[in-house]
């Protein structure tokens, strides 16, 4: 791989900065569908108003300036720049070279066009090529069946199952707790240039 | 009904003061064997002072998110280190637990044993949740033991989490079901 290169572009998508005049209207609208921010977290799902989402943007990008333990990046579309959704990484802890991993796409009808895929592909890059991360993490629940198969797919390997974590519509489900190694992605992503 | 529901067979959970705490935090932060059982992250050595700030800060929170108890011998009362409940969801009724000894002459003699089993009491059968879970580092198998006789069942592994020493190291998770917990015959106990 040329120094010169392109880490937030795929073939579809880019990782972008924060939109702070546009990409507060969409997000909120995004929120009114609880489907997602109910896969994202554990803390009851609420929607938000755009003044709200603003306020949230404000406090991501002094969280980024302060903390030095989180990277966000909004997902757009190459073709013509709309919001997708977002990524970050987050909970780094330097000393260790580890961290979380969260990824939204935010309008459903958006889903399964390989967007993510793409978005998450860049992001790993990103910390193990450039951050120099071990591992990367990711929480799903059983209640989500399509993020289980979406991070397998991409390498990451179900290490934990902390039974019945989560109550959600009068049935119990397990917390999933994924991850990646930084040399297991290495190896997958030399399989993926031999294919090519 | 269990009117002591504090009280185990060594020890008791106690709420201190924040210059108490303070002194302890103080003195158990600068055991960094201690630590490296306890906590990810490097050593900071905060002052007395700090702590007492920290700990004053959080006496202003709210009460519902906020299960910290000091950890009391019941034979001479010598406070020997301290228990909570963290990352407490009640619309789940899930939560995690973490424990410490900072006294190390109390180690493998199943003080700790007996303090989780006092917290886990008071998981169940005052608040009512589900399940209680921990993560422990696979470099601490006295603690491993101990969970494992409080009722703690293993639920997986998170890879190569830890680094020190140049050697990567795994968290262990560790979960108690509410059922779990009945089957062993704890509320009648």
């Amino acid at each position: 791989m040329s120094i010169d290169t392109q880490l937030f572009e795929g073939k579809l998508i880019r990782l972008a900065p924060i939109d702070h005049e546009k990409d507060p209207e969409v997000e909120s609208r995004w929120t009114h569908d609880l489907t997602l921010s109910r896969a994202l977290s554990r803390k009851p799902a609420m929607p938000q108003s755009v003044v709200q989402i603003k306020k949230k943007y404000e406090a991501i990008e002094k969280e980024v300036e302060e903390a030095k333990n989180i990277f966000h990046f909004t997902i757009r579309s190459k073709e013509d720049g709309r919001l997708l959704g977002y990524i970050r990484i987050e909970g780094i802890e330097w000393n260790h070279g580890t961290g979380s991993l969260k990824l939204a796409i935010g309008d459903p009808a958006e889903r399964g066009k390989g967007f993510g895929s793409e978005a998450l592909q860049c992001m790993l890059q990103f910390a193990f090529n450039e951050l120099n991360l071990h591992r990367m993490s990711a929480v799903v629940g059983e209640d989500t069946p399509g993020a289980l198969r979406f991070f397998v797919k991409h390498g990451f390997v179900e290490e934990v199952r902390r039974r019945k974590a989560l109550l959600r519509d009068g049935q119990v489900w397990d917390s999933i707790h994924l991850g990646i190694l930084q040399r297991e992605w290495l190896d997958l992503s030399k399989e993926r240039v031999d294919h090519e | 009904m269990n009117n002591n529901l504090l009280r185990g067979e060594l020890v008791r959970l106690t709420a201190e003061n924040p210059e108490v705490m303070a002194a302890n935090f103080t003195r158990w932060n600068q055991d960094t064997g201690w630590l490296r059982f306890l906590d990810t992250q490097p050593p900071l050595m905060p002052s007395e002072k700090k702590w007492k700030e920290w700990l004053e800060k959080d006496m202003e929170r709210a009460s519902l998110d906020n299960f910290f108890f000091a950890i009391r011998t019941t034979e001479s009362d010598t406070l020997i280190g301290f228990i909570g409940l963290f990352d407490l969801f009640m619309q789940h009724g899930d939560t995690l637990v973490a424990i410490a000894l900072g006294e190390r002459q109390y180690w493998g003699k199943g003080y700790g044993t007996d303090a989780m089993r006092i917290m886990l009491r008071y998981a169940f059968s005052e608040l009512n949740l589900r399940r209680a879970g921990l993560i422990v580092f696979d470099y601490n198998p006295r603690a491993i033991r101990s969970y494992e006789k409080a009722g703690f069942v293993h639920e997986g592994r998170i890879r190569e989490v830890i680094h020190r020493d140049g050697k990567r190291y795994d968290f262990l998770y560790m979960g108690i079901l509410r059922e779990e917990w009945l089957a062993n015959g704890n509320m009648t106990s």
